[in-house]
């Protein structure tokens, strides 16, 4: 229950979206007649499914898991093998317990470096596909490797895996390490005792051989990397926050996004800003964001909004205050959900608004008919709203 | 599901890159919890003047006479990106596209597409634009794995499974379900190699 729910406050089955109650209503009494758990909307643990299931311990370390959408690649950031299908294969997969797939391709991508100060794997993941395309992991798997991708934090790992698929891979994944295993200890479904010593001697050996051969190599120098923002209606047009709309623009996405070749993003005015979504709504994107907001405002006449990915998300947020400072800052803070990372006939932005989004598509319409949107970092969406326009959270900091 | 043996139509070009599944089916024109209804969707946000009207836009490459009963779509490179929605193939599939050319295909709609007996063709992206500047009905043949366009021809690869589910209109479960005691032999000694993997009672 996470695309279709409400995310106003005392919220419950109605929705705005047209058919939302029916599809909630009825996958309820679906789930119940076949006996599947449901983490429904009142449900103390209900989210995101890329947010509670590595939060409930679900998804493990040398896994198969499938979900019926893009983003279940999210999830390979635990060293398993997880990627989204179609409702034809979710069907095949709930008949039969297995799904027939071809081999796919392999494709590692190493980062090198450290990141620089207010550079997160959000911009990671948008220079990969900014310089290889939208369409450059052709259905590999991708395993994302190197020493700066081993440093990134469990929450980073899942925001870098996310959009894997924005990359046309078949999946991300990431090698389990000791910080895999201790994240994973004490979740609910996470085997624990006896059983947690025998998995972990099981998942430490999963990682790639050294002098493996992959199909495709692709290597990055992470301390090049700043915060990225697009500029576009795909998420490879995307550039660093103090270039220019590049030539050889589409036309058709300049004339939608209302931008020119040659323009600065830094300093385009936004009309609102919002942080969620399964690439950016776990505790650490939020504490990043609230970072930056402390004792700030949102510029007048920007609207915006934080929606945290979890119940979880939202009750240990509170307990540490993020939610008065989001809210002082001028933020709504909303219950869990995919919220307006999409629209879909539901709640949107006021019309033709231009969006700074912590989300992974800036497709034509992704957000609402007309709405431009431009993906970013935490970080970066938060520094916008404050300045009402698009700003670099580096400049913020110092 | 409809075999797909040979087919003959024209081809409607829409030679855009990273066309994705919000536009071919937007969420908003996913009202119901069914897999029907979805043609009208199509392409709405291109293919009608304004967000929610019927009202067709001209220029968009449907709504064009020439190509009204086109069963063949050209595409742009990264066809079909973005959400695993099926309700995509089932809008296209229900308005009458039956074949797809493009240079690449997003992995999970090319998946869906296998599924839904609507054939994704690989051609590079010369061969597309050839066959799009031509304007001369496209065959295209399965088994041979030909695309036949006015007096020139090109081959396309598909992978063994999918093309026999297609020339067959074969359902992926029946074919699965013959190795059952083989899934049923793999899930007994995984379960004992793996017991973590399998939660058997809600803990």
């Amino acid at each position: 229950m996470d695309h279709i729910v409400d995310t106003r406050r005392g919220r419950n089955d109605r929705t705005l979206m047209p058919g939302g109650q029916a599809f909630i209503t009825e996958t309820r009494s679906a789930a119940r007649e076949a006996g599947i758990t449901l983490f429904d909307v009142t449900d103390p643990d209900q989210g995101i499914v890329h947010v509670i299931s590595p939060e409930l311990g679900i998804v493990l370390p040398g896994c198969t898991l499938i979900a019926p959408d893009s983003h279940t690649c999210t999830q390979g950031a635990f060293g398993a093998l997880a990627w989204g299908i179609g409702s034809s294969e979710a069907e095949h997969a709930l008949a039969t317990g297995v799904l027939r797939l071809s081999r796919p391709k392999t494709l590692r991508v190493t980062f090198t470096g450290a990141l620089s100060p207010g550079v997160t794997a959000k911009d990671m993941i948008l220079t990969l596909i900014a310089r290889h395309g939208a369409g450059g992991g052709k259905g590999h798997v991708v395993e994302f490797a190197g020493e700066t991708v081993t440093a990134l934090d469990m929450e980073a790992r899942m925001t870098l895996c996310n959009m894997a698929t924005e990359f046309s891979a078949m999946t991300g994944i990431v090698a389990p390490d000791e910080k895999t295993f201790a994240w994973l200890e004490g979740r609910r479904y996470a085997p624990a005792g006896e059983l947690r010593a025998q998995a972990v001697k099981h998942w430490q050996p999963l990682h790639t051989d050294e002098g493996a051969q992959f199909d495709a190599e692709i290597v990055i120098d992470a301390s090049s990397i700043e915060p990225m923002v697009s500029w576009g209606t795909s998420p490879e047009h995307s550039i660093g926050i103090s270039g220019t709309v590049p030539s050889g623009a589409p036309e058709r996405a300049l004339l939608y996004i209302g931008l020119e070749t040659g323009q600065r993003l830094a300093g385009t005015p936004i009309d609102a800003a919002f942080i969620g979504s399964c690439t950016n709504s776990r505790l650490s994107d939020l504490r990043r964001a609230a970072a930056l907001l402390k004792g700030r405002r949102v510029a007048p006449g920007v609207k915006a909004l934080c929606v945290p990915g979890s119940m979880h998300v939202k009750r240990a947020a509170e307990a540490e205050g993020l939610d008065a400072i989001f809210e002082q800052a001028g933020f709504e803070w909303r219950e869990s959900g995919c919220s307006m990372c999409f629209y879909a006939g539901g709640e949107s932005f006021a019309p033709g608004s231009r969006v700074i989004s912590s989300t992974n598509r800036n497709f034509e319409g992704r957000q609402g008919p007309n709405i431009r949107t431009h993906i970013a970092s935490p970080e970066v969406v938060a520094a916008s709203a404050i300045a009402g326009c698009i700003a670099d959270p580096r400049e913020l900091r110092s | 599901m409809t075999p797909f043996t040979v087919l003959t139509s024209v081809a409607a070009p829409l030679l855009r890159d990273n066309v994705d599944t919000d536009a071919i089916i937007p969420s908003r024109e996913m009202k119901s919890t069914g897999k029907t209804g979805l043609a009208a969707g199509l392409f709405a946000p291109w293919r009608y003047l304004s967000p929610g009207s019927r009202d067709p836009d001209p220029a968009f490459v449907l709504n064009q006479p020439r190509y009204a009963n086109a069963h063949i779509l050209l595409g742009g490179d990264n066809f079909g990106c973005g959400s695993s929605r099926e309700h995509a193939v089932w809008a296209l599939a229900e308005y009458g596209i039956r074949a797809i050319i493009a240079p690449s295909f997003a992995p999970i709609f090319a998946g869906n597409c296998i599924r839904n007996g609507v054939l994704p063709v690989v051609l590079d992206r010369g061969s597309v634009a050839t066959i799009a500047a031509a304007n001369e009905p496209v065959t295209i043949d399965l088994a041979q794995q030909q695309v036949e366009a006015g007096s020139q021809r090109w081959n396309f690869a598909i992978g063994a499974e999918a093309k026999a589910m297609l020339l067959e209109g074969l359902d992926g479960i029946e074919l699965t379900l013959k190795h059952r005691e083989r899934i049923a032999a793999f899930q007994r000694a995984d379960r004992l190699a793996r017991p973590w993997i399998y939660f058997s009672t809600q803990p």
